[in-house]
């Protein structure tokens, strides 16, 4: 992968953002990442097709028929295939694997990749209804009005009662502190200019039920969030006649794609098993161990989906996630630095576009480019991983990726 | 009757205005709420919106629809659950519309006091004028059959004399909203010996539905807020005056206004405040309080001279401030009226040199905005008025005077009976006026 970009993630948090005043569209992400990866490869002409990841356009920008946005980027892709694909918040990720097919099948040797989502067309409380159709459909009658908050709600209630609520909260409120505090050295990032001194105190606030969850408060949850990311997907060959020096690309070694029953119960709250499997299955394809990682990127759409996730890596043992977080493991000094700009809760989650901002930002850290976010790749350790998560741990892309030499 | 059964049938006179319109629209909520229970929806709540003035009718139900649907987003969680047997709505989308139609359903706007011959509950808040109530409720309860309740939302009438002059039997009793009604959390609560013990529950009861605080006030003209309020206007008018034998009437206003804003720490001055609420809804609250006080003129000549210039202030159709004594430019005081020039005079023109008179404000002091929300706000204004006791500038002494003047109206009014408690003079200055400390303190003596 190579030629990474991301737009600005926009929301509340960034001081351009008015809910009052109109915003630029689908239109204008799709374009501005599009057009910034095309830039960097050498333009439009290079490339062979073109998937764009997205969830709810249709709802959200009364929008569906995506991949025909193709050539709005440029018109030098005209009639080269393009498609979108959607797999709720692991849509970007499916927008990845996608492209890594076709390159494997030999279809093609250079894939734009993009993801997007304009989520703020709506109040939050309906972007909740529109969110919600990640879960079962007939399930959301008698489901909380904050669909997907309740969900990881009800997680984090059992994880509390299971491994105890105070370290468990102490966990959450330190993770979104490591977010916000990442997020802060991202330009990009929707949380860059948060100033809050006291970041710890904040995502201690207690959770109100009457108005949102039960176990979760806002701080708890990622941002509601306009965006786009593009990347491109290019074999060995591709890359010679790109005219690009492997050094400035990222190698895929391991990909894991799961899915589970969208009907089904998860068949244990405190444990995100097709992340477990996902993940197992790209570290295997991949060859490496969990203590290989230099960094991973993964899917924390609520702090506890981040702290379960440490588990479901491997890189914390089963009832350990909140202990792993708490020694500082996760921080950008620790062991293993996790979501280098911000993850979902600093840096923002358009949902569609996560999946491939994942793959963006291993790219930039793997190949020096993260600027001031920018941390330390071990030379024995030039591994990196990224967990795009759909729904209630339903859908599940997990990619490895290696430092090129 | 029960409490839902009093809530049956209810009217709001004057529900087109600034008040009418909030109550009407916490009272229809409230009736909505009480629909959606188990065994509500058997039943016909009926909510007239009366109001003389039919042009002003279609702005009350778009006002109303788009509160509603304000409210209704922010209560979700809980319509979810009292929609959870229709299962027909499903997304959020579909019960918040849902309740927004419950709501609006429920309300009939109208034009005629007719409608309010079948209610149960009636709320008046139509204009500050004692014989125009007393013919509105005398009328009602002529043609209407079922005894009903007047809960009026008088600032400044005394309850008795309209129970009387009506011939109410005493179900008549004060129930004062402040302004904004679906904001302010402060009802001032007026009861007379004459009110039912049901009555009295029953007005309770709502108002804790409603989520507000309740003072009780004493049945005194002006109760407990514009008893306080009138007293301070004309304290800070006074100030003005004496000022201005020393400097133009209008740098006095302006330098007395921000004692109460920057050094008083209060969310406006007072001429602000009186622009606020309009001088002439001021000047009209003195004149209808002024023939109840006994050994006090509530009465301000330099009020009836600015009202006499067509200065009135109030707020515009958007709720943005109309120039008044002072001139605003965005919700900010930029200049202020000259009687002797007939026309405003900028701040730029003597702010400099007022300020500089009044010295420099002592470093402890902090913005009204930040003081409401700082965790030590008592320590700060302890800190703030010994600093004033210390300082010999023109501005300490000012505000020191003021506050203290602004205590003594407070004890006045626990000792002329009007509030029972100073607690509940610092609870009406602090939840009805926005106050970051009550008037009856420690700090300032």
């Amino acid at each position: 992968m190579v030629a990474g970009y991301n737009t600005i993630s926009m929301g509340t948090g960034r001081k351009e953002f008015n809910p009052k005043k109109e915003r630029p569209g689908l239109e204008h992400y799709i374009k501005e990442a599009g057009q910034a990866t095309l830039k960097q490869i050498g333009g439009a002409k290079k490339v062979d097709e073109g998937v764009i990841g997205n969830f709810m356009a249709a709802r959200f920008n009364r929008q569906a028929h995506l991949g025909a946005f193709m050539t709005t980027i440029d018109p030098d892709l005209r009639f080269k295939p393009s498609l979108r694909v959607e797999g709720a918040c692991a849509s970007g990720g499916l927008a990845l694997v996608t492209g890594i097919k076709s390159i494997l099948s030999g279809s093609a040797e250079v894939v734009l990749a993009l993801g997007v989502e304009v989520q703020n067309t709506v109040k939050a409380i309906y972007g909740a209804d529109l969110l919600a159709l990640a879960g079962w459909f007939q399930k959301r009658k008698d489901g909380p009005a904050y669909f997907f908050p309740g969900q990881f709600s009800t997680r984090a209630g059992a994880y509390h009662e299971k491994y105890g609520r105070v370290k468990t909260r102490q966990a959450q409120a330190r993770w979104f502190r490591n977010a916000i505090e990442n997020a802060r050295l991202c330009p990009t990032a929707q949380e860059h200019e948060n100033k809050v001194e006291d970041l710890d105190a904040l995502g201690l606030t207690e959770p109100n039920p009457r108005a949102f969850t039960d176990h979760l408060n806002v701080f708890d949850c990622s941002k509601v969030s306009d965006g786009a990311s593009a990347i491109a997907i290019v074999s060995e060959e591709g890359l010679k006649r790109l005219g690009i020096p492997l050094k400035d690309a990222v190698e895929v070694i391991g990909i894991g794609h799961a899915t589970d029953d969208l009907t089904a119960e998860p068949e244990d709250l405190t444990r995100l098993t097709t992340i477990e499997h996902a993940a197992k299955e790209a570290l295997k394809s991949a060859g490496i161990t969990p203590e290989q990682l230099a960094t991973v990127e993964t899917h924390d759409c609520f702090t506890i989906a981040g702290i379960i996730g440490m588990e479901a890596i491997g890189l914390a043992p089963q009832g350990k996630g909140a202990d792993f977080v708490l020694e500082g493991h996760t921080a950008r000094n620790g062991k293993i630095p996790v979501n280098t700009t911000g993850g979902l809760i600093g840096w923002g989650h358009p949902t569609g576009a996560t999946g491939v901002h994942q793959a963006v930002t291993l790219w930039e850290q793997l190949t020096g480019r993260a600027g001031e976010a920018q941390i330390n790749i071990p030379a024995d350790r030039p591994y990196a991983l990224s967990v795009n998560m759909g729904g209630d741990d339903r859908t599940v892309v997990a990619i490895v990726y290696r430092k090129t030499t | 009757m029960d409490y839902t059964e009093r809530l049956t049938n209810v009217t709001v006179l004057g529900a087109a205005g600034k008040m009418g319109s909030g109550i009407l629209l916490l009272v229809a909520m409230e009736m909505a709420d009480l629909k959606l229970k188990p065994g509500g929806e058997n039943r016909n709540f009926v909510l007239n919106a009366m109001d003389i003035s039919s042009e002003a009718l279609p702005g009350l139900m778009k006002y109303l629809r788009s509160q509603v649907l304000k409210a209704a987003e922010k209560k979700t969680v809980l319509l979810r659950q009292l929609y959870m047997n229709r299962r027909d709505l499903i997304e959020n989308s579909e019960v918040i519309e849902a309740y927004v139609n419950e709501v609006l359903d429920l309300v009939r706007p109208v034009t005629r006091l007719e409608a309010a011959y079948d209610s149960h509950l009636i709320f008046e808040a139509v204009a500050e004028n004692p014989e125009l109530k007393t013919k509105i409720f005398s009328q009602i309860d002529a043609h209407n059959p079922h005894k009903p309740w007047f809960f009026t939302n008088t600032s400044s009438v005394p309850i008795g004399g309209l129970n009387e002059d009506a011939k109410l039997g005493g179900r008549i009793l004060g129930f004062h909203f402040y302004n904004p009604p679906a904001v302010q959390k402060l009802v001032e609560l007026i009861t007379i010996p004459k009110n039912s013990e049901e009555m009295v529950k029953f007005a309770e009861q709502l108002a804790s539905n409603l989520r507000k605080i309740v003072v009780k006030s004493n049945d005194v003209a002006g109760f407990i807020g514009n008893g306080h309020f009138m007293r301070d206007a004309l304290y800070g008018i006074a100030e003005a005056e004496r000022l201005s034998k020393d400097m133009p009437l209008h740098q006095a206003i302006y330098a007395i206004n921000k004692i109460g804003q920057d050094y008083l720490m209060r969310p406006m001055g007072i001429f602000q405040l009186i622009d606020y609420v309009g001088v002439d809804v001021v000047r009209f609250i003195m004149m209808v309080m002024n023939p109840y006080m006994e050994e006090e003129d509530l009465h301000s000549e330099l009020l009836d001279k600015l009202f006499d210039k067509g200065i009135k202030g109030g707020q515009n159709a958007d709720g943005s401030q109309k120039n008044g004594i002072l001139q605003y430019e965005r919700g900010r005081a930029v200049g202020v009226y000259s009687l002797e020039k007939g026309d405003y005079v900028p701040f730029t023109e003597f702010a400099a040199k007022t300020d500089e008179w009044l010295g420099l404000l002592p470093s402890v002091v902090m913005p009204w905005k930040n003081l409401v929300r700082s965790t030590n706000k008592n320590v700060v204004v302890e800190t703030v008025f010994a600093a004033y006791k210390k300082c010999d500038d023109p501005g300490c002494k000012l505000a020191l005077d003021y506050a203290r003047h602004s205590r003594e109206i407070g004890r006045q009014l626990l000792e002329t009976h009007v509030a029972t408690s100073s607690d509940d003079v610092n609870t009406v200055l602090m939840t009805g006026f926005f106050h970051a400390y009550g008037p009856i303190n420690e700090f300032v003596i």
